[in-house]
């Protein structure tokens, strides 16, 4: 601590500060400081207008990347943890210095200009090794200490209970049960323990399967449609080769199909493309022949492996850096990227599954190859067309923690949260994320969440901040003790709920009640490019105002001029009794004294017209319209600083319209020189590069 | 003529289909003069169904052994589809349709029958008067004056009666410019941008031709609008064409200012696309838009193929530059192509919606669109004579005005609380030019409406517009005033296809509408809570 405490008063005094200016900055921040790398005279330069660079000063701490503006009025400071660096680049020193270009998993895009090419290197070194953590201590959410005591934190990992979730769903009935086969993870170590499986399936005939299938997943329930017992199961392929059957896998086929009374035969659904399956035959593995197992019908949906998947996301992301594109090398390079058909046949995956559940009234079961990846995203999908209860905030929470984190999807190899193999890098949440989305901007109403929500979530998968997402399966947490020793994110989101309210959400309309009704024909049109998600650090780019948040104000606006207008009726009411009582006091010429005496301690307490008006006056600038900060977004800003997304890598809140809309379009201030003509008959003294 | 000459057959049974997503309607179908009638059955409660023949933009037939099957493609971009009880009336009907939708001559138009409820004629058409506008500059200003010099239209054909020009130059000056310039089109004042003092200016190209001529009176006028803004006053020409182009256009008499010849003045070059070009963008995007069947890749290729957002990009950073010129350098800005009558007007009315809060509330919107539209006279008889469907095509044709609707749908995306007016405006504006009962966007100029009486004989689009039951579909619910400059970005990943537009008879319409509905709920619900405040105070004295 005193060493760090040191290093503090060092820094202080080579920025030539005195300790009076520590304030901006808490004392908890700068205890985070604790290897002393800090370079100064380092600009950063602005993607959008290369010619704008913010002159400051860098500090790599244990946990942050931070740049600090030199700019006295606004020390705009921008934080990035390291966990959230994808890329580290250091690229040809110029004359202006050494370019280091740090690409993060959340999107941002950094390029730094280090005066010294050596402070460039140490830099580019230390990020290395910071950026990939070798242990799981190392993460950052083993030192991330929101001030909340053992109570409150314990309390938090409780919010989200997925036993709480199979009773919501109206089990366990006559057809379903809970199964203790996996006690211990004794059968399959990425499953959890507790498991809903067809009553008819014995833990004989669960295990018996569990060994034909890759990894030992077996087929489980994933949700259950109690309005005509149509279910989704998941599992991993069947290791059939070319001609293997399992007994107890026909059985627990057979077992699934028997749940559902209504129906003769299940779906059986392998979302990868047939090709792909087939060759895993010869390594043992592949799919279900229909002529082995009674009753079902087997189709491919073909969605591509995560190999494919994070070279589309490259690709993309590399159209996004394009400089200056025009606007057939933007959408060619979105086309060539085949992001979009991704996302579409993910969607479709789902639409097909949502469908056979709630239309046919069949069970589906869902796998790929492990039926980690494309497995949990299919189903999460249907899941969240079919219920309504996963459009809301909690929902959508529950539905996470159900087909991701408690079926093993491996988020610390996917993510890459420790240094490991690239190739098992994956945007393959990412790409849920995103169809949600799509999803928002075709249905407007019927999400009780927002786009930031979403975006906070992406940003926490990779931010290792909330224990949740660690490790890869449910066992290795259980070892690691992370609800011990880490905090929750879903208690954080819930409890900033206000933030992630859709103020469009209806849940009474018809539209928004029960299954999401797509359009029947196929509109491709309707998959857009998430400009939000993908250029959200570059706020230029975004609308200049947001609609949510305007009708948040405006709603929260209403609500308190209505416990206003309450507290006022009230009082009217009283005065109104008083003023009767008066007439009858008068009347009967009986105490008037102590009526009044009443009246008047009552009113002392009422708001009067003058609070009123003075509420009143306080609206506007409330009101996001009139851009100016919210009080509110001030008070989190100080206090979650850390761990808010936006702010905690940005802290450049938008100061408003009014801010934002006085710089100029190309965001450069040059003007057209008088002389600056090279075209002597045409001046292309161009003073916008747009 | 009579129409009756047009129809052989007037009645048939017929079914409806209006697309995927909603129902067909059955009944009887009747031809009239000016519009297609479907009457549904006693039992039925829907209403009568009715279309403008005018807005029809191509029509396709095709026989059965008993009946018939007319495509009906709309220039609002709806595809209809009637199914006709027999050949022979099915085949009457479709080319009486035919014949009467494509009626050129102005004064039998149903705008010169249109006589709506509720609605006087000769009502509103002042709703907007450019002179008003004029006037208020001519007097904040001092610089400039109104000149009656084309009273009679003789001076500019297309230009209104009212023109707005610097102070110093006197109308034989005016005159002589006109001369100078194509069409008579001399610069004239298009907005005056009160903080910084500067004005924008639109004119058409100067006829210097190959001999590199001048004119003396001509220079003297953009002399005159630097030195109205403020001594030493810079100015910049915005030339909407390709500097090639440019110079390409003096082998046909037309040409650029000559550096020398205007001191204080620089030239850009700001190439947009026009004309049959940006027909062809325009119907190549429809056609992506219509085909459902092709995969996600193939939708991106054609919607890049087909350049339109690319359009919108240009159309909007010129606006932008010309808007910053005035506002960030003080500058004086000169905008104009060719004719002037259609990139120039796209951009100072969109540099105009950038700079001035006052054009982005409803009345503002409408006077801007009369005055750097209408009275400036684009001509939206040749322009928007036909839509994307049509087979018809003549080479006057150009969607300008669309894309100045879409670039404003592209400022109220990135900016949705600071436009008075909502999408259905614009939707509304996009129908009306092409086909309308209102007598607003008929004719090329002033000259034409003027020997058209169609001010005293026809209805104005306004006044229909502004009836107070039109108002929640046009106005925009989270409007806020903004006092300050709108810039938009114009980066690839900040433009969306207008869906509303392109997509609006394809996508199903629900769940749009009902998050607007949520939306005035909201609003509103704010409004009552307001009103319904008890006041306290008046019986506090009381006490």
């Amino acid at each position: 601590m005193i060493s760090q405490l040191g290093i503090l008063v060092r820094y202080q005094l080579r920025a030539g500060q005195s300790v009076g200016s520590l304030e901006p900055w808490s004392a908890e921040k700068y205890t985070l400081l604790l290897e002393g790398v800090k370079v100064e005279n380092v600009r950063l330069v602005d993607r959008i207008s290369s010619k704008k660079a913010a002159l400051g000063t860098l500090y790599l701490t244990a946990t942050h990347v931070i740049f600090v503006e030199n700019a006295p009025d606004t020390r705009k400071e921008t934080w990035i943890l390291h966990s959230q660096i994808s890329t580290i680049e250091k690229q040809a020193t110029a004359a202006t210095g050494c370019p280091l270009l740090i690409r993060c998993k959340n999107f941002q895009l950094l390029q730094l200009i280090i005066p010294q090419e050596r402070d460039c290197h140490d830099v580019y070194i230390s990020l290395i090794r910071l950026a990939r953590p070798v242990k799981y201590e190392e993460l950052y959410c083993f030192s991330f200490n929101p001030k909340l005591d053992k109570e409150e934190r314990e309390q938090g990992w409780m919010l989200i209970d997925l036993s709480e979730e199979y009773k919501r769903m109206g089990l366990p009935n006559n057809y379903w049960q809970l199964s203790d086969v996996n006690r211990d993870y004794r059968v399959c170590d990425s499953y959890p323990t507790e498991l809903y499986v067809p009553k008819s399936a014995t833990a004989h005939i669960i295990v018996g399967s569990s060994k034909f299938r890759s990894r030992r997943r077996f087929p489980a329930l994933s949700y259950y449609y109690r309005d005509n017992h149509a279910s989704i199961c998941r599992s991993s392929q069947p290791l059939s080769g070319f001609s293997a059957r399992c007994l107890e896998d026909e059985q627990m086929l057979q077992a699934i199909r028997k749940a559902n009374p209504g129906s003769d035969f299940i779906y059986v659904v392998d979302t990868r493309p047939k090709l792909n399956a087939m060759a895993n035959r010869a390594a043992g593995k592949g799919y279900e022949n229909e002529d082995n197992y009674s009753n079902i019908k087997f189709q491919f949906i073909g969605i591509e492996n995560i190999h494919v998947m994070r070279n589309s996301l490259q690709k993309m992301l590399e159209v996004c850096e394009l400089k200056s594109p025009s606007m057939s090398d933007f959408l060619w390079g979105l086309e060539n990227s085949g992001w979009l058909r991704h996302i579409k046949a993910i969607m479709d995956a789902g639409i097909f599954i949502a469908k056979a559940v709630s239309e046919e009234g069949v069970s589906v079961l869902v796998h790929c190859s492990d039926g980690w990846d494309r497995t949990a995203q299919v189903c999460s999908v249907a899941s969240l067309l079919l219920d309504p209860h996963y459009r809301t905030l909690k929902g959508f929470m529950v539905l996470i923690e159900k087909d991701w984190i408690s079926f093993g999807h491996k988020f610390n190899h996917r993510y890459g949260n420790l240094d490991g193999d690239p190739k098992e890098i994956s945007p393959v949440i990412d790409q849920f994320i995103e169809c949600v989305w799509q999803l928002m901007e075709q249905f407007p109403c019927a999400f009780e969440f927002n786009e930031r929500f979403l975006i906070h979530i992406q940003h926490h998968i990779y931010s290792c901040q909330f224990g949740n997402f660690l490790c890869n399966s449910q066992k290795e947490r259980q070892e690691l003790k992370i609800q011990e020793r880490t905090y929750s994110l879903w208690a954080h989101l819930w409890k900033n709920r206000a933030d992630y309210m859709n103020p469009l959400f209806r849940d009474d309309h018809s539209q928004t009640r029960g299954t999401l009704r797509l359009p029947t024909t196929p509109c491709n049109f309707l998959y857009k490019f998430w400009s939000g998600m993908y250029n959200r650090f570059e706020k230029g780019l975004q609308p200049r105002q947001s609609v949510t948040d305007y009708l948040m104000a405006v709603k929260e606006e209403t609500q308190q001029l209505e416990e206003e207008r309450e507290a006022l009726e009230e009082r009217l009411e009283k005065i109104q009794k008083v003023q009767l009582n008066h007439t009858k006091v008068k009347a009967k010429q009986s105490e008037p004294s102590k009526h009044s005496g009443f009246s008047t301690s009552d009113n002392s307490t009422a708001n009067t017209p003058q609070d009123y008006s003075g509420n009143m006056k306080s609206f506007p600038s409330r009101s996001p319209s009139q851009g100016d900060e919210d009080s509110a977004l001030i008070l989190t800003q100080d206090n979650l600083k850390s761990s808010d997304p936006d702010l905690s890598a940005n802290s450049d809140q938008e100061s408003g319209v009014e801010d934002l809309s006085c710089r100029s379009p190309s965001g450069g201030e040059c003007a057209p020189s008088e002389d600056s003509g090279k075209d002597r008959d045409s001046d292309e003294a161009v003073f916008l590069t747009a | 003529m009579e129409f009756s000459d047009l129809i052989r057959t007037g009645r048939a049974q017929a079914k409806l289909l209006r697309g995927p997503e909603a129902p067909p309607l059955r009944g009887t179908l009747c031809l009239t003069g000016h519009h297609l009638l479907l009457s549904p059955g006693p039992q039925a409660t829907s209403e009568l169904w009715l279309l403008l023949l005018r807005s029809v933009d191509s029509i396709e037939k095709r026989v059965a052994s008993d009946s018939g099957t007319i495509t009906l493609r709309c220039k609002d971009l709806r595809v209809l589809q009637l199914e006709i009880e027999g050949v022979e009336a099915s085949l009457d009907i479709a080319r009486s349709i035919e014949a009467l939708s494509s009626l050129e001559s102005v004064i039998t138009s149903f705008p010169f029958f249109y006589r709506p409820k509720g609605l006087r004629l000769g009502d509103a058409w002042h709703f907007h008067p450019p002179e008003r506008y004029y006037k208020r500059v001519a007097r904040e200003t001092n610089a400039w004056r109104l000149s009656e010099v084309n009273e009679d239209f003789s001076v500019c054909p297309s230009y209104p009666r009212a023109v707005i020009v610097p102070r110093s130059v006197d109308d034989g000056a005016l005159a002589r410019s006109a001369r100078f310039r194509q069409g008579g089109r001399f610069p004239v004042l298009s907005y005056h941008h009160a903080p910084s003092g500067t004005v924008l200016v639109r004119s058409s190209q100067p006829l210097t031709g190959p001999q590199k001529r001048r004119c003396a009176e001509d220079e003297e006028l953009l002399r005159a609008v630097l030195l109205g803004a403020r001594p030493g006053a810079r100015g910049f020409i915005v030339d909407t064409r390709s500097s090639q182009a440019a110079k390409q256009a003096r082998m046909t008499g037309g040409g650029t200012e000559a550096k020398a010849a205007y001191p204080g003045w620089k030239r850009l070059h700001r190439p947009l696309e026009r004309g049959q070009p940006l027909q062809e963008s325009f119907v190549r995007l429809v056609e992506a838009c219509g085909d459902l069947q092709q995969s996600t890749d193939s939708w991106l290729r054609r919607l890049e193929g087909c350049c339109w957002l690319a359009h919108v990009k240009e159309a909007l950073s010129t606006a932008c530059l010309a808007a910053q010129g005035m506002e960030r350098e003080g500058a004086c800005i000169l905008v104009h192509g060719a004719e002037g009558t259609d990139s120039t007007l796209l951009v100072t009315s969109l540099a105009q919606l950038i700079l001035d809060p006052l054009s982005r509330t409803m009345a503002g919107f409408q006077e801007l669109v009369e005055r750097e539209w209408i009275q400036a006279g684009h001509p939206f008889q040749l322009r928007c004579a036909h839509s994307a469907f049509s087979h018809a095509r003549s080479k006057h044709e150009a969607p300008t005005f669309l894309l100045f609707l879409d670039c404003v749908w592209q400022l109220g995306r990135q900016f949705p609380l600071s436009l008075e007016f909502g999408e259905g405006l614009l939707l509304a504006l996009f129908e009306h030019a092409y086909a309308s009962p209102f007598g607003t966007f008929l004719c090329n100029s002033e000259k034409e409406r003027c020997l058209c009486e169609v001010r005293t004989r026809t209805h104005s689009l306004w006044s229909g517009l502004n009836q107070p039951k039109e108002r929640r579909k046009l106005r925009n619910p989270l409007y806020a005033p903004n006092p300050l400059a709108i810039w938009p970005s114009v980066e690839l990943q900040s433009l969306r296809l207008w869906q509303g537009l392109f997509l609006r008879w394809i996508r199903p319409p629900e769940p749009s509408e009902v998050a607007w509905e949520k939306v005035w709920q909201i609003v509103t619900d704010k409004e009552k809570t307001k009103l319904s405040q008890p006041t306290v105070s008046a019986s506090e004295p009381q006490l």
